[in-house]
């Protein structure tokens, strides 16, 4: 079969080509910037919209799922939204305000007195920095980055300067807040030099009642040494399409750990593309998603060992109610070079319903001969003796079953080093589960 | 308190409890012993409700209300406790949050109000003590790396935190050493009081020794054989089930 042989546009394709036509004048950036927008929507272009035929996208056929595109969303209104506000309450961090996909510099908290830090718009970085790789330029090119690159709507870039400790967390709030569905392509470039530090929050918020649109891309750079944990809480509203690529690389003896909850959103794909480029260095990208109703979230993460003595640890867990439907695609790569790596990855689904489906599909690539790798899947119902026990103690069944379920979520949750996010997270997990009842 | 009366179970199609009658008053400590396969661990499964052991005959009535019409947990709020023969683990739940829900949930059946968290670490530091329970064993997940001796004095501690009318306890000897043996049956022994009845069941004279009771019984092929004083015990030890096998066929 020709490969090249693609069926006709779909109605999405055609509203991407439309939107990006009639948009390309007037999205941010330079004359580079516009030329790079340009190759990144050919690029998406030349491939379409990624079907159940495409391996990456097997459980995840964008192609049915993204039934239109919506148009790009306008810039924010002049009220602050609630939902910047609502998004972490409690939590002692930089703000940083990402509206309908743009930076509102005016919603965010100012220039703290950290002098490790800068937190730049992404355009006015980019003119400075005109070189900067937007994207993956080799295959695989990834689809929905490439929209993000030829779509990016802003976003911020956030500098750690060599061996500098950022006190407080900075967090990143998506808010979608429009009066009707739209589209926004948030990108995020985080360059954390030699030894610094760094904690990073990204929430998405967005009303219930729309079947909006996010695209976002983060680029990162962990250098040697440096120590980064990301934590994203993706609460978009019940209808909203929520594509997200991360695509990195964490350099000798870094400490890379990242964490994602999903609760909302009607169709999510989270994808990872991360590089161990140096000796020595850790990786931890653990994951929750707690689905229900007609849901669909899928986690797909290739880490590449490109570097000797590298360890990382994948840990996803879900909660799968409903005819709700949770994928996890990991890779593992180990690069010729990269002798003495040590991978594990470990995904597990508890299966609430009959009707609640789990894809899992563990890889590994391994081209060294002094590795350890290794991976489990498992799906399930909730154990029965388990049950049994703790309405022996006097639980009764739905108490019973909401603390099994908090423990089995738990155990992923733990592994997050901020102290304040891993009782939030654990105070959202009991909410789901009283929605539930 | 306790009344059991011509009681048939079946599990997965297969008749184990073929019209067993029991009656346990309160104060009373009751040793039921048997072969394997006799039908001792199918009865303590019953009494605490579990759903795959199916009644086809009989009635039990606790306190005079019909027990086999009660959900687990309801049976727990009103007094019935099981201590597990095979404890089971809980991970990502510590034990001191089990307790406190199992704690508040039986008291909110029963229309009390919740302990507040410095009542209930008091009553946890003082029944844990008395039982050789380190705080650290508290804090972990409930039973996941426990060891066998471990397990069975969690289940002796919530026992002695949820105050029930009548405790069974499933072979709570199985896999102990003598050290531990006594550390359990002190533990059961201090909780042997004139309101509390229990059924200590076990397949061994041993426990009997330590937990001294006042009346034994012989379950053999899904009925009550024989009924006595503890000094039955000692002659099972002596002549062994056999003689109970031929008895019931």
């Amino acid at each position: 079969m020709n490969a090249d042989l693609r069926p006709i546009k779909t109605q999405a394709e055609t509203a991407l080509a439309e939107a990006f036509a009639a948009a390309k004048e007037r999205l941010p950036g330079g004359r580079e910037v516009a030329a790079r927008r340009e190759a990144a929507f050919h690029r998406f272009e030349a491939r379409g919209l990624p079907s159940r035929r495409v391996e990456e996208w097997k459980y995840t056929d964008l192609r049915a799922l993204m039934r239109d595109a919506k148009p790009l969303a306008d810039p924010p209104g002049r009220a602050r939204p609630q939902a910047l506000a609502d998004a972490l309450p409690g939590i002692a961090a930089r703000r940083v305000a990402i509206v309908n996909g743009v930076y509102v510099p005016a919603w965010s908290d100012a220039e703290a007195g950290d002098p490790g830090v800068t937190v730049t718009d992404l355009f006015t970085w980019l003119a400075d920095n005109p070189d900067y790789p937007l994207d993956r330029d080799s295959e695989p090119i990834d689809r929905a980055l490439a929209l993000n690159s030829a779509f990016m709507t802003g976003g911020v870039v956030i500098h750690v300067k060599k061996g500098a400790s950022v006190a407080e967390p900075i967090h990143l709030a998506h808010v979608f807040s429009g009066e009707w569905a739209a589209a926004m392509y948030p990108r995020t470039h985080v360059i954390v030099e030699a030894g610094a530090q760094l904690t990073l929050i990204e929430t998405f918020d967005g009303p219930a009642g729309l079947d909006y649109q996010v695209n976002g891309a983060l680029v990162l750079s962990v250098a040697d040494g440096a120590t980064v944990e990301r934590i994203k809480v993706a609460r978009d509203g019940a209808a909203a399409l929520h594509l997200a690529t991360i695509i990195g690389s964490v350099g000798a003896q870094a400490n890379y750990r990242e964490f994602t909850f999903t609760t909302g959103g009607a169709v999510t794909r989270n994808e990872l593309f991360l590089r161990s480029a140096g000796d020595n260095a850790k990786i931890r990208i653990a994951g929750a998603n707690l689905l229900k109703g007609r849901q669909h979230a899928d986690a797909t993460l290739v880490v590449d060992h490109a570097a000797r003595g590298c360890e990382s640890r994948e840990v996803f867990k879900s909660v799968l109610d409903g005819e709700s439907r949770g994928v996890f695609q990991g890779k593992i790569i180990v690069e010729p070079d990269a002798q003495k790596t040590d991978g594990k990855m470990m995904t597990q689904a508890l299966l609430l319903s009959d009707t609640a489906e789990s894809d899992n599909k563990p890889e590994l690539e391994i081209f060294a001969d002094d590795v350890q790798c290794g991976h489990g899947a498992t799906a399930g119902r909730l154990d029965e003796n388990l049950l049994f026990y703790l309405r022996a103690r006097g639980i009764p069944p739905k108490e019973a079953e909401a603390l099994l379920i908090q423990a089995f979520v738990g155990e992923a949750i733990e592994g997050i080093a901020h102290e304040g996010l891993r009782d939030i997270l654990s105070e959202r997990v009991v909410a789901w589960l009283e929605a539930r009842q | 308190m306790l009344e059991i009366k011509n009681l048939q179970v079946t599990v997965d199609g297969r008749e184990i409890l073929k019209g067993l009658d029991l009656t346990v008053d309160k104060g009373e400590v009751h040793a039921i012993m048997g072969p394997n396969g006799s039908g001792k661990s199918t009865l303590a499964h019953v009494l605490a409700g579990k759903e795959q052991y199916e009644v086809t005959g009989g009635t039990v009535t606790f306190d005079g209300v019909d027990l086999l019409a009660l959900e687990p947990d309801e049976r727990a709020a009103r007094g019935i406790f099981l201590a597990f023969q095979y404890p089971l683990e809980i991970p990502g739940v510590t034990t001191m949050n089990f307790l406190r829900t199992a704690l508040n949930a039986q008291r909110k059946k029963r229309g009390e109000a919740e302990l507040t968290a410095p009542d209930f670490i008091k009553r946890v530091r003082e029944a844990s003590a008395k039982l050789g329970v380190d705080q650290e064993m508290l804090r972990r997940p409930v039973n996941v790396g426990f060891s066998g001796g471990e397990k069975k004095r969690n289940e002796i501690l919530q026992m002695a935190l949820l105050e029930p009318k009548l405790g069974v306890l499933d072979e709570t000897d199985s896999g102990l050493d003598i050290d531990a043996l006594k550390v359990v049956a002190d533990g059961v022994n201090r909780l042997r009081s004139p309101d509390r009845a229990m059924i200590v069941i076990t397949h061994y004279q041993r426990l009997l020794n330590h937990i001294v009771p006042d009346i034994v019984h012989v379950l053999s092929r899904g009925r009550i054989v024989r009924t006595g004083g503890k000094e039955l015990a000692l002659e099972l030890e002596a002549k062994g089930y056999a003689p109970y096998h031929d008895e019931a066929a």
